[in-house]
């Protein structure tokens, strides 16, 4: 289960990787719809933790057309069930994660991110 | 004042999920205790972002998201060990909430877009003292052992966040942190005010042969 919330707090963290780690692209995913129970001012409280371009191009990615480019600067209710739905609800079950910047693939198996890396590859 | 709130369910976790990931214990049940001591502070700042270190059983990230309200939260759970984070999955099912496991090493892939945005930072790491070639060896294999070896003092992977928690709170953010005595929670405690955090034990017991405390640090003054 990486949710798109979930997607929009992670980053390549590949030694010396600092340039377009960040968001990770998607590919040969299942996709998974779960409805979950609907908390609009959660939704709104989170709206300055998200990276606005980062979640639309990915939702679009996914074939989720719903978000608009630029954030709303006046939510309407309807706007907000649909940010809940992207960030909530789309389940990403199965498939990659790629850098955009290095290359690295984050692989997702039964819907955990594994984000290890081998000891060559990090940073700290 | 301190509210209480149920144990997560565990009954469906088995003996041979508890020969990879580890079995809630007297260190487990001092953190949740100390959540709960500290339920009407957490929940009255209305966090947001919740964080988990190696969240093993899941067990603690159960409980701190039904403490401050399952969708009123972001709670990510990381854990060096695939079966950890497979066995937090599940016991987020068996409580009826959504956890979100990352198989990484403590804040690695997540440390920076989560720069001054974590609300409640909660972490009973390996706080053994071993030698450093059991702590290498079994940081490396990311299997049970990594459950309790800590190096040096016991502090070696527990310092390594605690030298990045200053970028990672938020104004009102706090840490919740398992030590033992061996820990040397006092110089923990002069080490955290150095770097201007806020830094107390709030709750303290022996079990067994191990003396556990809970350390609070925050940036913000509490009782
Ligand atoms: C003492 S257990 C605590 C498990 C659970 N949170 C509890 O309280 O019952 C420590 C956990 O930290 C994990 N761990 C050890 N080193 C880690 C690291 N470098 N990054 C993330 N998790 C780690 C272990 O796999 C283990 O699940
Ligand atoms: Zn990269």
């Amino acid at each position: 289960m990486v949710r798109l919330i979930t997607h929009n707090m992670l980053a390549c963290h590949v030694k010396n990787c600092t340039k377009d780690n960040f968001p990770l692209s998607f590919s040969d995913v299942e996709l998974v719809v779960r409805p979950a129970p609907e908390n609009l001012e959660f939704i709104q409280r989170f709206l300055p933790k998200l990276d606005w371009s980062a979640l639309v191009d990915t939702a679009r990615s996914l074939g989720d057309e719903s978000l608009p480019e630029q954030m709303p600067d006046q939510w309407t209710e309807e706007q907000l069930k649909a940010l809940h739905h992207v960030l909530m609800e789309l389940h990403v079950e199965e498939g990659n994660m790629t850098c955009r910047g290095c290359g690295h693939v984050y692989p997702i198996s039964n819907g955990i991110p594994n984000m290890l890396l081998a000891e060559h590859e990090v940073g700290r | 004042m301190s509210i209480s709130l149920p144990t997560p369910n565990i009954a469906h976790l088995t003996e041979e999920d508890y020969e990879h990931v580890y079995e809630p214990a007297e260190d487990s049940f001092i953190l949740l205790d100390a959540l709960e001591l500290d339920a009407q502070l957490i929940r009255g700042d209305k966090p947001t972002i919740c964080v988990e270190i190696g969240s093993g059983s899941g067990i603690v990230s159960t409980f701190l998201s039904q403490l401050v309200g399952p969708s009123s939260s972001l709670v990510l759970s990381t854990d060096i060990n695939r079966y950890a984070c497979e066995v937090t999955l599940r016991t987020a099912k068996a409580n009826q909430i959504s956890l979100n496991p990352i198989l990484c090493h403590l804040l690695d892939p997540l440390s920076s877009r989560l720069r001054n945005k974590v609300d409640i930072l909660v972490f009973n790491p390996p706080y053994v003292p071993t030698g450093m070639t059991e702590l290498l060896d079994t940081q490396h294999q990311k299997d049970i052992g990594g459950a309790w070896a800590g190096g040096q003092d016991g502090m070696i992977v527990t310092d390594i966040i605690l030298d990045q928690l200053p970028d990672l709170l938020t104004p009102s953010g706090k840490m919740y942190l398992v030590t033992v005595v061996q820990n040397k929670p006092l110089e923990i405690i002069r080490k955290m005010e150095a770097k201007g955090l806020i830094c107390k034990e709030i709750i303290k017991r022996r079990a067994g042969r191990e003396l556990l405390s809970v350390l609070r640090i925050s940036r913000e003054l509490h009782q």
